[in-house]
């Protein structure tokens, strides 16, 4: 590193090749490329990590058997569990509670506040978080929500937007529960003092995204999930709803046939705690630390796929696991970053993906898993992408043009997150464009649900990026912190008239485990492998390579 | 197309070192950093949260979003020959030679409970939740620990003005790392503070707007119920036809 010229923050050769973007500005600032037709659409897919050969192998048995699904997610599905149900004493629950919250990010938190609302005694819910309560994807999101809220717009162009995006595979009745509630959620959201992007008149800036009809993103600048997020939080705290942190889920408990509660293991001291529940509400998020076909990716710490690993274990009916999301625009550039979400938004107000000679190459907002695989093409296909000093492939997002296009002063108002990463590292979005690789972003999939947050295993509800359906094979942007904050809702409201009808505790087994070590062995799966794993291992070759075992 | 897989492969490979850790023999630059007083020799050019497992710490605390939202990473640090203490984001912020590093896991500050329905924005809703407000002293310790670059004294100065605007419009960014209520020497928990007036002033400052009450309205009334269920009964080849004949909206 020492060895390059850099030059405000780009090593010489790239900021000569900035300079061929730079001439290309202003006549690109009058052109947009044709959005692509179906058929081009299918075409480019061809080099998207989804439709590539390789990569996936099928779910060999449960209620998915036969299903395809990623490589690294079958890995954990084929694996044995972390703790021995010979040796857990199930006899005195530490905590019995009527709804116990596994998660606590957007999805989450939402429920715990509208279980609270439809009457559910606060000191009879208790959410438990695997770090602290609010890490999670959803503190990350940057680009906005989606809400069907102007005159020229509805839920069924919401609806309609959504599910051609989704190639036409969400689950119908799901998605129209999406649409047709967004608006009342941006209600809530404004009356328990979430600060939503204004224009001078009061009403919301709304901007466009990829795959949208309609202006319809809600930010709050490019901060939107941490936002939404905090103010849940400041409002669950102020109502001192139960919570615990550091203490991820590590096993559900069953009487053989509902969800009766779960084992928790903490993080710091090793050791493990039984909570009894009536009804769980699971929100653990996604898998994007998994780093599917070895792609980096935006998520947090602790995204690592527990949920369905777990509720795969007591049966629950997953779908859509053949597909992964991959946002267009993760950082390739400087080395610290990488990977890291630039949002959608910085496109939906202008910048261009453009190519090693200065030409936009790709319609802007295609629905993502296309625009990405374009990107994908322009690197790897046509040879016309950016390689960075570590040997990464990237092609450049014209920034500069958003300000071109919206007035100088434009990127710091929207972007002040974006503005100042880069900053961090001495370089500057406003005078240069960035360098964007298609990055792991979104898991499509999930734990297959009904409108309201059910699921096919009895007191198992989920909301959140764990559920599959809403989104089919592909998620538009703003779906999904309305993904959560809709389905949070509605598995809180569920919640409360499941425990309306004075559902008793139920009995507190492992028997679904080793049940389902007999089915591993059934389809000859021998591995050392263990889940859920936590937390993703980052630690350097050389000391894992020497690494003692002695207390 | 040419061999897909193979493309695959190769973007595997270029990102091997960010995904699955890093292999010093691939490695020509190095710093050493200490970490709560012990020194380590590790690549230059990583982040202090990449440092530190590189090293070989696998984090439980001090970690969260790892992209600079989540205030999880605070990092307290001194450059060796430099007595000044300076605060960083561990994910965010590149390793030096000579770094002294601890990091500040979770910050043991107060925070008031309060019904939002029964304040309104101004002077008295902070006195009532937060009366130490007045202590503060102007010192400055609390914009100069953000790592947000948040002009922290600025925006309590604001609140002792009861301008809930100001403070909430200031206050923003933050990512309630607790760094400015740790160096602050009148004990104020601004992050907190600040989450009150941000609240106060998105529901009473600018409340939710007349389109969205009417669509609200429109949506409890079952105005579009009915659309959303001739769609959601639609064949796949009914939808792509609408779909593809929907009009975009002009940028």
């Amino acid at each position: 590193m020492a060895e390059l010229k850099f030059i405000e923050g780009y090593p010489e050769y790239m900021r000569k090749l900035i300079d061929i973007v730079n001439k290309t500005r202003q006549a690109r600032r009058d052109f947009t490329p044709k959005a692509m037709t179906m058929a081009e659409r299918d075409e480019v897919l061809q080099v998207h990590p989804d439709y590539a050969p390789g990569g996936k192998r099928q779910i060999l048995f449960g209620p998915n058997k036969g299903d395809m699904a990623a490589n690294e997610v079958v890995d954990l599905l084929e694996a044995y569990p972390v703790v021995d149900s010979k040796v857990i004493n199930l006899s005195n629950p530490d905590y019995s509670v009527d709804l116990l919250i596994i998660g606590g990010g957007l999805a989450g938190t939402t429920a715990a506040l509208w279980a609270y609302d439809k009457g559910v005694n606060k000191d009879k819910i208790l959410l438990v978080n695997k770090l602290r309560h609010g890490d999670s994807n959803s503190m990350m999101a940057e680009g906005g929500t989606q809400s069907a809220d102007r005159e020229n717009d509805s839920p069924a162009r919401h609806f309609l937007d959504a599910i051609g995006g989704g190639h036409f595979t969400n689950k119908p009745d799901v998605l129209g529960a999406l649409a047709e509630d967004a608006p009342l959620i941006m209600k809530w959201l404004c009356d328990l003092g979430a600060m939503i992007d204004r224009n001078d008149d009061g009403t919301f800036v709304e901007t466009a995204f990829g795959g949208a009809s309609r202006r319809r993103m809600h930010a709050c600048r490019d901060y939107t999930g941490m936002e939404e997020l905090r103010v849940l939080r400041d409002e669950f705290r102020s109502r001192q709803i139960p919570c615990l942190e550091f203490y991820p889920v590590v096993e559900f408990l069953t009487d053989g046939n509902r969800l009766t509660g779960a084992v928790l293991f903490n993080l710091e001291t090793g050791d493990y705690k039984i909570v009894q529940s009536k009804v769980v509400i699971l929100s653990t998020g996604g898998f994007g630390r998994l780093h599917i076909r070895g792609f980096p990716t935006t998520n947090h710490y602790g995204a690592t796929a527990d949920g369905i690993v777990m509720a795969y274990r007591v049966g629950a009916k997953l779908r859509d696991t053949d597909t992964v999301q991959y946002h267009p625009t993760g950082a390739a550039f400087p080395q610290q970053i990488i990977g890291l979400l630039l949002t959608e938004k910085l496109r939906g107000m202008g910048a261009q993906p453009v190519n090693i000679e200065g030409e936009a190459f790709v319609y802007p907002l295609e629905p993502r898993d296309v625009e990405a695989a374009s990107f994908i093409r322009e690197c790897y296909v046509r040879n016309k992408g950016v390689v960075t000093p570590t040997g990464m492939k990237g092609v450049w997002l014209d920034t500069p043009l958003i300000e071109v296009k919206n007035g100088s002063g434009a990127i710091e108002k929207a972007f002040p997150g974006m503005f100042r990463m880069f900053k961090r590292f001495d370089l500057d979005i406003r005078k240069d464009p960035v360098l964007v690789f298609p990055t792991l972003h979104y898991q499509n999939g999930g734990i297959e649900t009904d409108p309201w947050g059910k699921t096919n295993i009895e007191s198992l509800l989920v909301a959140g990026e764990v559920s599959g359906g809403v989104h089919g094979k592909n998620r538009l942007m703003g779906n999904s912190t309305l993904d959560c904050l809709v389905f949070g809702r509605r598995a809180g409201i569920t919640a409360s008239q499941i425990l309306n009808n004075k559902l008793p505790f139920g009995k507190l087994t492992l028997e679904h485990l080793p049940k389902y070590i007999a089915q591993l062995k059934n389809a000859n799966i021998n591995t050392a492998r263990k889940a859920p794993i936590i937390l993703p291992d980052y630690r350097g070759k050389a000391v894992l390579a020497r690494m003692i075992d002695v207390f | 197309m040419p061999e897909d897989s193979n493309i695959m492969d190769k973007i595997a490979e270029s990102n091997r070192s960010v995904v699955t850790g890093i292999d010093e023999k691939e490695i020509q630059y190095w710093v050493t950093i200490s970490v709560l007083g012990r020194k380590y020799r590790v690549p230059a050019g990583l982040t202090i949260m990449q440092a530190m497992e590189f090293a070989g710490y696998r984090l439980i605390r001090s970690c969260g979003c790892r992209a600079g939202f989540c205030g999880a990473c605070t990092t307290v640090y001194r450059i060796e020959g430099d007595y000044r203490l300076k605060t960083a984001m561990a994910c965010q912020t590149r390793v030096e030679d000579g770094m002294y590093l601890t990091q500040i896991p979770f910050t043991p500050a107060e925070r008031s409970d309060y019904d939002l329905d029964k304040l309104r924005p101004g002077i008295e809703a902070l006195l009532n939740n937060y009366p130490e407000i007045l202590k503060c002293l102007g010192c400055n310790s609390c914009t100069k620990a953000c790592p947000q670059d948040i002009d922290v004294m600025e925006y309590i100065a604001a609140g002792k003005r009861g301008d809930i605007a100001v403070m909430a419009e200031i206050s923003f960014d933050c990512i309630q790392c607790g760094l400015c209520a740790m160096r602050c020497p009148a004990e104020l928990a601004q992050y907190n503070l600040a989450q009150l007036a941000r609240r106060l002033h998105g529901k009473y400052n600018t409340p939710a707007p007349e389109h969205l009450n009417k669509r609200v309205e429109e949506i409890i009334q079952g105005k579009f119920t009915k659309e959303l269920e001739d769609l959601i009964k639609m064949s796949v080849d009914e939808l792509r036809k609408v779909y593809t004949a929907r009009d975009i909206e002009p940028e």
